[in-house]
């Protein structure tokens, strides 16, 4: 096979491009579109809730203009982690934008889906098979954490997409996928070097981030050959340098030489860069080395409880002095009244956190513990997380109310001290999840753990 | 005394998974990317002392094609757990501005 054309319309679907970069790109006459809908990146919600963060509207603009555009073309359309976190409530979500869409449009089509969420059984047989590997950063998979998800999802590679390409499927929309298998799939199927496929893959990922300035969110398009590759933005604005395109190597690895997939590890120590006319970036020495066992990225989230917040500042110079200690009072006093109120509750039931903006170290961990204020005030967020939505939201009702009325020891008589941003009424969070494992499982086959199904629409 | 923020030409950190954060220091020539390279402040000791993880945790990456220094370490609190400060990892970085080389 010569030569494998890849479009990627953008770098996260729902988040808007130019329709003349899609215009432009269609022209060069791609193999396949592909795009990646989620990440872990916005956090455990959208696995724990099965919610999107980005607004239906804006995934079902994006996937009109692709999905239409796939059909005019008759190219395989893919898209990836589904949903924003690639879970069946996700992916369900997705299919019925693209029913919707269809149907809109009229058009007619072969989709796939492939469902990556895992069964508890499943995953408890394989560890205690020992064909769990932990990858570090959290407690090693228990049979409680398993216990305690409520979603648990495999990030899957190539193969459940190649299988469900090879029956018959024109759309393919994917649960919990890597980001570069979206990409590689077709132009593996169509027997490409496995080095530059995966390597293209990284660099198409997140659509035109791998430019030199980036100014919205745009399209990217590769031309995938034997020995290399050649990336370039389809809006003329933009230009791919060979430091921008090595530098997306960096982007959200640990090792920007070497990039963990399923079946293997890309090797990027000898890939090198050439700029080429018309923004355009050859690519060529990238390696892909198979790896002796196929693994699989599990993700789980579980719930930690339910949150109520509210928001407000402190301006006070006498409390500025020393937030910690006026907090600390604030605290007690609240801690007394909620005791006072619910006789019933254990202390596991509910908890308190001021998140305090301006001390220089509510961002940053590891920042000035000072206890004195850098500006003229403080933010204050009052985050109330307890075992059920009822309780959250009336103990923030009683801190929040707490800290306004909070005394300051240099002043005699009643003060309001919490300049609240939202009047009383404090802000629902809802569930709050977490993330709770960092490993691999190793399946017998691929296939095993993915469960791929086909409809026409 | 030049500081890391000083020669730079950009300075990020960002997720690496929910339980790892990445931060990549970009310069625009072969002499700034060697000035920081051989600075004897870039070290997982330094690096680990500003943000309080263990130094054989840190782990620094020098890669010439992008000119670019890449530092991974553990972190503190996976992504949004109950006392994370920072979704994305985003500001992160801030520390190793005034970093003197």
């Amino acid at each position: 096979m010569d030569e494998t054309r890849v479009l990627a319309p953008n770098g996260m679907l729902g988040t808007s491009f130019p329709e003349a970069s899609l215009q432009k790109a269609l022209g060069w006459d791609p193999h396949v579109i592909a795009v990646d809908a989620g990440s872990t990146d916005s956090g455990p919600a959208d696995l724990g809730a099965g919610t999107s963060r980005y607004s239906r509207n804006s995934v079902k603009r994006d996937l009109k203009l692709i999905l239409q555009a796939a059909r005019s073309k008759q190219i395989p359309l893919i898209i990836g982690s589904a949903g924003g976190a690639g879970g069946r409530k996700n992916v369900d979500w997705t299919r019925d934008i693209i029913l919707e869409i269809a149907r809109e449009l009229g058009l007619k089509f072969r989709l796939a889906i492939i469902y990556s969420d895992q069964d508890k059984d499943y995953i408890r047989k394989k560890l205690a098979d020992g064909k769990i590997r932990e990858l570090g950063g959290i407690e090693p998979l228990s049979e409680e954490t398993i216990e305690r998800s409520v979603n648990i999802v495999g990030m899957m590679g190539v193969e459940p997409i190649i299988e469900a390409l090879e029956k018959g499927a024109d759309v393919v929309l994917a649960g919990r996928a890597s980001d570069t298998a979206v990409f590689s799939a077709v132009p593996l199927m169509r027997g490409m070097t496995p080095g530059p496929v995966w390597h293209a893959a990284k660099v198409l990922e997140c659509g035109a981030a791998c430019v030199e300035y980036r100014p919205a969110p745009d399209s990217m398009f590769a031309w995938l050959r034997e020995d290399g590759f050649v990336v370039r933005p389809p809006n003329p604005e933009l230009k791919c340098t060979p430091i921008s395109v090595a530098a997306h190597a960096l982007y959200e690895n640990g090792n920007p030489f070497r990039i963990a997939e399923p079946k293997g590890t890309i090797d990027l120590s000898d890939a090198q860069y050439e700029q080429l006319a018309d923004g355009a970036v050859g690519v060529k020495g990238s390696r892909f080395e198979e790896a002796d066992r196929y693994t699989i990225k599990l993700e789980g989230a579980e719930m930690v409880g339910f949150q109520t917040v509210a928001i407000g500042g402190i301006a006070d110079p006498t409390i500025l002095t020393d937030v910690d200690d006026f907090l600390a009072k604030a605290r007690k006093r609240t801690e007394e009244r909620i005791e006072r109120s619910y006789k019933d509750l254990s202390p596991a039931d509910w908890h308190i956190n001021y998140r305090v903006f301006g001390l220089g170290r509510t961002v940053l961990k590891g920042g000035t513990l000072s206890s004195r204020a850098l500006g003229g005030d403080v933010g204050v967020v009052t985050e109330v997380t307890a075992v059920s939505q009822d309780l959250a939201n009336s103990l923030c009702s009683i801190a929040r109310h707490q800290l306004l009325h909070q005394p300051v020891a240099r002043w005699k008589g009643f003060q309001s001290n919490y300049a609240l941003s939202y009047g009383s009424t404090d802000l629902v969070r809802g569930p709050v999840y977490r993330f709770n494992m960092n490993c691999v499982v190793e399946p017998d086959h691929p296939l095993e753990i993915f469960d791929i199904h086909h409809e026409n629409v | 005394m030049q500081t890391l923020g000083d020669i730079a030409s950009l300075m990020r950190s960002k997720n690496a998974g929910p339980f790892y954060m990445t931060f990549d220091f970009m310069f625009e020539n072969e002499e700034k990317y060697e000035q920081a390279r051989t600075s004897t402040n870039l070290t997982p000791e330094r690096i680990a002392s500003l943000y309080g993880v263990p130094a054989e945790s840190v782990q620094i990456h020098h890669y010439r094609p992008a000119w670019a220094i890449k530092v991974t370490m553990p972190r503190k609190a996976p992504s949004c757990d109950p006392l994370d400060t920072d979704t994305h990892g985003g500001q992160q970085f801030a520390p190793m501005v005034d970093l003197p080389l």
